[in-house]
């Protein structure tokens, strides 16, 4: 256990290695000087010059990627060119919106998205699956930022009874005028996670009603209710939070298009005004960021597939 | 499918073009391929002659500016008086462009790693943990970071999407690989002494068929999808070229006011892409009952 735990945490380190690769090669690797493509159309030759100081890009592109990675396990992700300010900084800032927001819209999900899964998967084939089944279909189909529009023309230009857009922190605004501006982006981001955990949570459900013991436990006279919490649900638990933790790449590349719909100051707007301003060093060190959450989620769930599920032994 | 690859003989012409179209008419006989084909079909004919009919979709009419739907157009007019209708039609062939070749070289690409990492295991431990290694960047910043460096056009853009798909190709591809590396044929096959490429083509290669074919409509949906993500983030296909998403995109200043200009191009990606779904999950329950028990 011990041994599987300690090789586990350990295989992230070459992932996380390779990912760090790619970053620093996308900009290398990338058609032109990388100097002049981050400083614009507009720059002079000393503005290039200056970067590619800045930047150290004369050195061998060994010594680079060294010197690089030496720097971020020192937890140092650069500095961004225009502010001048650490990258590290700059997501420390903008961190607070994007992780609520990711918060409230992990636990609505799965609120919503394990009791409906269940519930068609117990009543499989009824209008109630249907419905559940052609929800996930469609909340594939439908791209976040309309659905966010959708749900803008509905509850606030019409009903107006929510915000626009906006974001109150509930740490020094209150816990009520934040709710109060969360739902929508919530919502709107949910959509796609809803659809994902549901159907995962009915074909795990489905195949696991099959089994043996829940026929055991229908024999001895086991209310239908504790058959599926107990036994059904508990032991669907495995695929249905390995599907959480592949969705939680859905959900960081939903932020993006969320709080730019909304216009919630997290790390989603963050990328875009680097993207726009061709802030290299922000932008790699938010998908450095971004990618070592998604790597760090998975290790825990992967870890706790023995807590879920006494049978898998490593 | 797999029966005709339990075969050690070799399928001639005839046969394999008999196995296709009988095939197309298993996956034809489901309502899901028949009616999201239908409604494919019925998209991709106003993609390709509807902008024969429209107006110009790049013309300015500036007297005819944020006009609501039925007055001035079908759809109303954006804030530079073009007439969104004719635009969404002409949007429609950069979604279903983008839509096909993603899905065409993504497939290609992720069969070709795929077979090599499943069948050559020197090559698997390598190519596995790089597509470990993609899978863990969000596809999305992925792309977005791709355009900011190399500058937005329809290339890039394409090439931007793709990327990220490949490892779910290469997945997929490379579990069947290892599966079908057990099969008494191929042992047969390399007893007999046969080449390594030539065990993946002529045995390997037709298994993996039916799956990918149900994987590339999913990439194709997805891929429209990002597309249209990018544009409206504005790191999309350029302006000049008018795509469902930088429609959308530009639609966002004037929402509260012009709201049509943000829904009709939304709709109709949603309904192609729904429609390509639907498409997927027949086709996945017809050709592919291995996954589709999985996934019922």
């Amino acid at each position: 256990m011990t041994r599987y735990i300690t090789m586990r945490v350990l295989s992230t380190i070459p992932v996380m290695i390779l990912v760090a690769l790619f970053v620093f090669l996308m900009l290398r690797l990338a058609p032109g000087d990388p100097a002049s493509v981050i400083a614009g159309d507009y720059a002079t030759a000393e503005d290039v010059e200056r970067i590619r100081e800045q930047l150290g890009l004369s050195d061998p592109i060994v010594v680079q990627f060294v010197r690089w990675v030496g720097s971020l396990a020192q937890g140092n992700l650069g500095v961004s060119i225009f502010s001048g300010k650490p990258v590290t900084e700059l997501i420390g800032q903008r961190l607070e919106p994007t992780l609520l927001l990711a918060l409230t819209t992990i636990t609505f999900a799965v609120a919503v998205a394990v009791p409906l899964g269940t519930l068609a998967a117990f009543r499989s084939g009824s209008l109630i699956d249907r419905f559940v089944m052609l929800f996930s279909v469609s909340g594939f189909s439908i791209p976040a930022f309309v659905m966010g529009y959708i749900l803008i023309y509905v509850f606030a230009m019409q009903l107006q009874i929510l915000p626009v857009q906006g974001y109150k922190s509930p740490f020094t605004e209150g816990i009520g005028p934040f709710f109060y501006h969360i739902t929508l982006p919530s919502l709107t981001l949910s959509v796609i996670f809803i659809a994902l955990i549901a159907r995962m949570t009915r074909a795990s459900v489905i195949e696991v009603l099959e089994e043996d013991y829940i026929r055991t436990a229908r024999a001895k006279g086991q209310s239908e209710f504790k058959i599926l919490m107990r036994h059904g649900l508990r032991n669907a638990a495995v695929p249905v939070v390995t599907v959480i933790g592949i969705g939680i790449a859905l959900l960081l590349g939903g932020v993006v298009v969320t709080e730019s719909v909304f216009n919630i100051p997290g790390l989603g707007r963050l990328v875009l005004d680097a993207v726009l301003a061709r802030d290299y060093p922000i932008i790699q060190g938010l998908i450095l960021f971004f990618s070592f959450i998604y790597i760090f989620i998975n290790l825990l769930i992967d870890l706790s597939y023995t807590l879920l599920d006494p049978r898998i032994r490593y | 499918m797999s029966d005709q690859a339990t075969l050690p003989t070799e399928p001639t012409a005839a046969a394999e073009a008999a196995k296709d179209i009988s095939l197309a008419r298993i996956a034809l006989r489901n309502r899901g391929v028949f009616w999201g084909g239908a409604i494919l079909i019925l998209i991709a004919l106003f993609a390709v002659f509807g902008p024969f009919f429209t107006l110009d979709p790049m013309e300015l009419n500036p007297t005819n500016r944020l006009k609501p739907p039925g007055g001035a157009g079908t759809f109303g007019t954006d804030m530079l008086g073009r007439d969104v209708y004719s635009r969404v039609v002409s949007g429609a062939r950069v979604s279903l462009i983008v839509g096909l070749v993603v899905a065409v070289v993504a497939v290609a690409v992720g069969l070709f790693l795929g077979l090599i990492a499943g069948y050559i295991r020197l090559a698997d431990a390598l190519i596995m943990r790089l597509m470990d290694g993609l899978m863990s960047i969000p596809a999305i910043l992925l792309a977005i970071a791709l355009i900011a460096l190399s500058g937005a056009t329809l290339g890039t853009v394409v090439l931007a999407i793709v990327i990220p798909e490949i490892p779910r190709v290469v997945r997929l591809v490379r579990s069947v690989v290892l599966t079908v590396r057990e099969e008494p044929y191929v042992e047969a096959a390399i007893s007999a002494g046969t080449r390594v490429p030539t065990i993946l083509v002529r045995h390997v290669l037709p298994n993996t068929i039916a799956p990918l074919i149900v994987q590339a409509t999913y990439i194709c949906g997805s891929a429209m999808l990002t597309e249209s993500i990018l544009g409206f983030l504005g790191a999309g296909i350029p302006p000049e070229i008018p795509s469902w998403g930088n429609i959308m995109s530009e639609g966002r200043t004037f929402f509260q006011l012009t709201p049509w200009i943000i829904f009709f191009p939304g709709i109709c990606l949603a309904v192609t892409v729904l429609a390509v779904n639907v498409v997927g999950d027949g086709l996945r329950d017809t050709l592919d009952p291995r996954i589709a028990r999985n996934m019922r």
